[in-house]
């Protein structure tokens, strides 16, 4: 049994959480929430790239470090505890992941070290509008026509991956973003540290990706790679929050005594360890079944991305509640959990969706145990 | 990150597998098992012979030293063992207190004399020993007792009532803690001792559970003569005693048994509903989602736990999350079960309910499971002061007396 991160591993993400603190404080975060013209932190993005952040699983021969995914789950963590103000979530989990598992050799060797480098940034564009509407994006005559949004970092993106009608179905194209055909604006949004935009393709050339025809279901396989890193970001925010609340509990005094002393403030803050907790369970196993490219990945992936969901935005919203009036402010730090909380909830498709998703694998994973006669 | 045993404990579990192949059958789902079908009596039987044969086979109280009669296994022998032994239906339920929560601390506080008496036959499963703590004034608060113990020239008399006692009526000793001095502060005041069950002036009386079963007692001391050899605290020193037994017990009690998500699959993908079967209804399906990522959760944090044993350490307080939440979702999820049931949910029997009546049964066990062995409430203060350090409440019974101290029912 073997089941936490190896020492090394918890030497990286000592590592990443010293650079975090150095490199991406609060102060650092709130320049981006701060400011409408910066869509990003790009002096931290640069700095990440020095360390090879953007590449830390990508194969060498496109200039990754090729390192396990397990790796990048350990920063992920840090990257989620810090609120990260930049598109890495896009750029490494969805769109580099994505082209490395499904795009053809040139592809790959075109793309992937500038995503590696941080010279370039990807996004993964899927929403058409509210709900889940019918997809109205088509790919005619080698070029793309429709619109995505919200696409998140689509503004700030190079490159995005597209799911388009074609005459195959349904089928993943590959678009270079600054490109003629390509028209982007950005929305506002709840979180501005984190850039999103509107994406009109007029005829815009794009490369297929992966099987034609396929696009669905590899479009949720590139959601359960990643939601597992995300889910790692969840995980960091929401132990980041609970540390804070923590804190404040202890310092803050009313009726004589800290506030942490009664009970009904201690009971949130345990409601909250006991949703992290689960979380950390759940996204150790969301990280041990992608690395070892277990058949159980959609399982884990989904019930990884709920449970850190459910503990981000408990968390969030219960830190404020600790903090009380001071917590509404735009000056304490609060809000900075409770917009990513919301929004990586929202980034890879919403909790309903995803506990949908997870009711299938456990219907098909029970029956196939009890037509084997199988034991609990 | 792998769940993969190491070379020597992969071996071990094989051992494990073939003994527990050897002597007993694998548990079947939607079938009661051999614990809940036995008559009481036929039950302690059972327990009894199939303790003495894990004696015999090493696989008793693994990791209690030679030197005690255990085979001196490591942490994660035991547990291995325990993973595997659940799988099958063996009589369960008698020696959890006995020898997770007595002998432990006999172990730790007795003298050699007393140690080398009891703890063999304990491990064997020959004596069985129950843990006489709680009082009717004194559950959460358990400092609180009033059971007292007065010294006399030949040794102490003790006057009072224990309650919640788990099978105190099929005991032979018990673990007892009692008040000795009443004019100091509350936890100065304790003193613990053991007592053989069979000694004049105690009496058990069995407590009836909104179950319907009957594993707890009363138990009552009139005038109860205890010689001082059988003191196993010093005079006054009975709470620290204590709080090392109930640390044990936390351990012992775990996470709590019942309908969890397979049941409920079973259950839904066989209920007629609008869209089919249950199984198919997405509001169904959003809820199960829920609690299987809580059962994950739970199943897989005992997973880092073993981990860190496995890597020789000790378990940090991720496992305290156990009970709380696997409590609190027993009850929910059997609630939910009956309520799918329509007007049939309020059926209760094994013979004509859905599932055999497993959801029925664990909705009235699930109100115990959320106060046995800590109550939530309690739970949340020992996480958010032991584990978050948040400072301890505001006491008003600290620095008094125990008998100044205001009392109420």
């Amino acid at each position: 049994m073997d089941f936490d991160f190896t020492e090394d591993q918890k030497h990286l993400q000592q590592e990443a959480r010293r650079f975090l603190s150095a490199n991406c404080g609060t102060a650092r975060v709130r320049q981006v929430l701060d400011e409408p013209d910066t869509p990003f932190d790009a002096e931290l993005w640069t700095a990440m790239a020095d360390l090879g952040w953007q590449g830390a699983i990508l194969p060498e021969a496109y200039g990754g470090s090729g390192m396990g995914a397990t790796d990048l789950c350990a920063i992920a963590e840090e990257l989620g505890r810090a609120v990260n103000p930049t598109p890495f979530a896009s750029s490494v989990y969805a769109f580099a992941e994505a082209v490395n598992l499904l795009g053809s050799e040139q592809q790959k060797s075109r793309i992937l070290p500038h995503i590696a480098s941080g010279h370039q940034i990807g996004c993964i564009a899927t929403a058409e509008g509210a709900g889940r509407p019918d997809l109205e994006c088509a790919f005619v005559d080698s070029s793309i026509t429709g619109r995505k949004v919200p696409v998140t970092d689509g503004d700030v993106a190079d490159w995005a991956i597209a799911l388009a009608n074609d005459s195959h179905g349904e089928s993943l194209y590959l678009i270079e973003l600054k490109r003629h055909g390509v028209s982007t604006s950005t929305l506002p949004t709840l979180d501005p540290t984190r850039s999103c935009a509107e994406i009109k393709f007029a005829g815009a050339s794009a490369a297929p990706l992966g099987e034609a025809g396929s696009g669905k279901a590899l479009l949720q396989k590139i959601h359960d790679r990643a939601a597992v890193f995300v889910a790692f970001e969840q995980l960091g925010g929401a132990e980041a929050a609970l540390a804070t609340a923590q804190d404040y509990a202890q310092q803050r005094y009313a009726f004589g005594r800290a506030i942490g002393s009664f009970q009904a403030v201690k009971h949130k803050l345990a409601r909250i360890y006991v949703a992290n907790q689960i979380a950390r369970s759940n996204c150790y196993f969301g990280a041990w079944a992608l690395e070892s490219q277990s058949e159980e990945l959609p399982r884990a992936a989904a019930a990884a991305r709920i449970a850190a969901t459910r503990a981000f935005q408990l968390a969030a919203s219960e830190m404020i509640e600790i903090f009380g009036g001071i917590g509404t402010t735009w000056e304490t730090d609060c809000h900075l959990f409770y917009r990513r909380a919301k929004q990586l909830s929202l980034f890879l498709g919403p909790i309903n969706m995803w506990k949908e998703r997870l009711a299938a694998e456990i219907e098909k994973q029970w029956a196939h145990a009890d037509s084997h006669g199988g034991n609990l | 990150m792998n769940f993969h045993d190491t070379e020597h404990e992969a071996s071990y579990r094989q051992k494990a597998i073939n003994f527990l192949e050897q002597h007993a059958e694998r548990k079947v789902i939607g079938q009661p098992g051999i614990s809940s079908c036995l008559s009481p009596q036929a039950l302690l039987k059972a327990a009894k012979e199939w303790q003495a044969l894990k004696a015999d086979h090493d696989f008793a109280c693994i990791s209690w030293s030679k030197e005690w009669g255990g085979p001196g296994g490591s942490a994660i022998e035991s547990v291995i063992f325990a993973q595997e032994e659940q799988q099958f239906d063996i009589p369960e339920g008698i020696f959890q207190v006995s020898l997770g929560v007595c002998m432990p601390s006999i172990i730790k506080l007795g003298s050699e004399e007393l140690k080398n008496r009891f703890v063999k036959p304990a491990l064997r499963g020959e004596e069985i020993w129950c843990q006489l703590f709680s009082e009717p004034a004194a559950g959460s608060d358990l400092a609180g007792i009033r059971t007292r113990a007065e010294s006399t020239s030949s040794g102490w008399v003790v006057n009072g009532q224990k309650v919640w006692t788990s099978n105190a009526h099929l005991s032979d000793f018990g673990l007892l803690l009692t008040r000795t001095d009443p004019t100091v502060v509350k936890h100065s005041g304790l003193t613990m001792f053991w007592v053989d069950m069979q000694t004049p002036g105690i009496e058990v009386r069995p407590i009836n559970q909104i179950s319907g079963q009957s594993g707890f007692n009363e138990v009552y001391f009139t005038d109860v003569k205890i010689p001082d050899s059988q003191r196993i605290s010093d005079v006054g020193g009975g709470w620290k005693a204590a709080l090392g037994t109930l640390a044990t017990e936390r351990l012992a009690i775990g996470g709590a048994k019942g309908a969890d998500c397979r049941e409920l699959v079973a259950l839904a993908s066989q209920l007629p509903c609008d869209t089919g079967t249950v199984l198919k209804d997405p509001q169904f399906r959003q809820k199960l989602a829920d609690w299987y990522v809580n059962s994950e959760g739970i199943n897989l944090t005992r997973m880092r736990a073993l981990t860190t044993l496995s890597r020789g350490g000790t378990p940090g307080p991720e496992m305290s999350i156990a009970k709380l939440v696997m409590a609190e979702q027993l009850q929910q999820l059997c609630d939910y079960a009956m309520d799918l049931q329509a007007e049939f949910g309020i059926i209760n029997s094994p013979d004509i309910s859905e599932q055999a009546a497993v959801f029925q049964k664990g909705w009235l066990k699930a109100p115990g499971s959320r106060i046995a062995g800590g109550t939530d409430e309690i739970l949340m203060n020992v996480i958010a002061e032991r584990v978050l350090g948040m400072p301890g409440e505001i006491r008003v019974d600290k620095n008094r007396p125990f008998n100044e101290l205001p009392v109420g029912i």
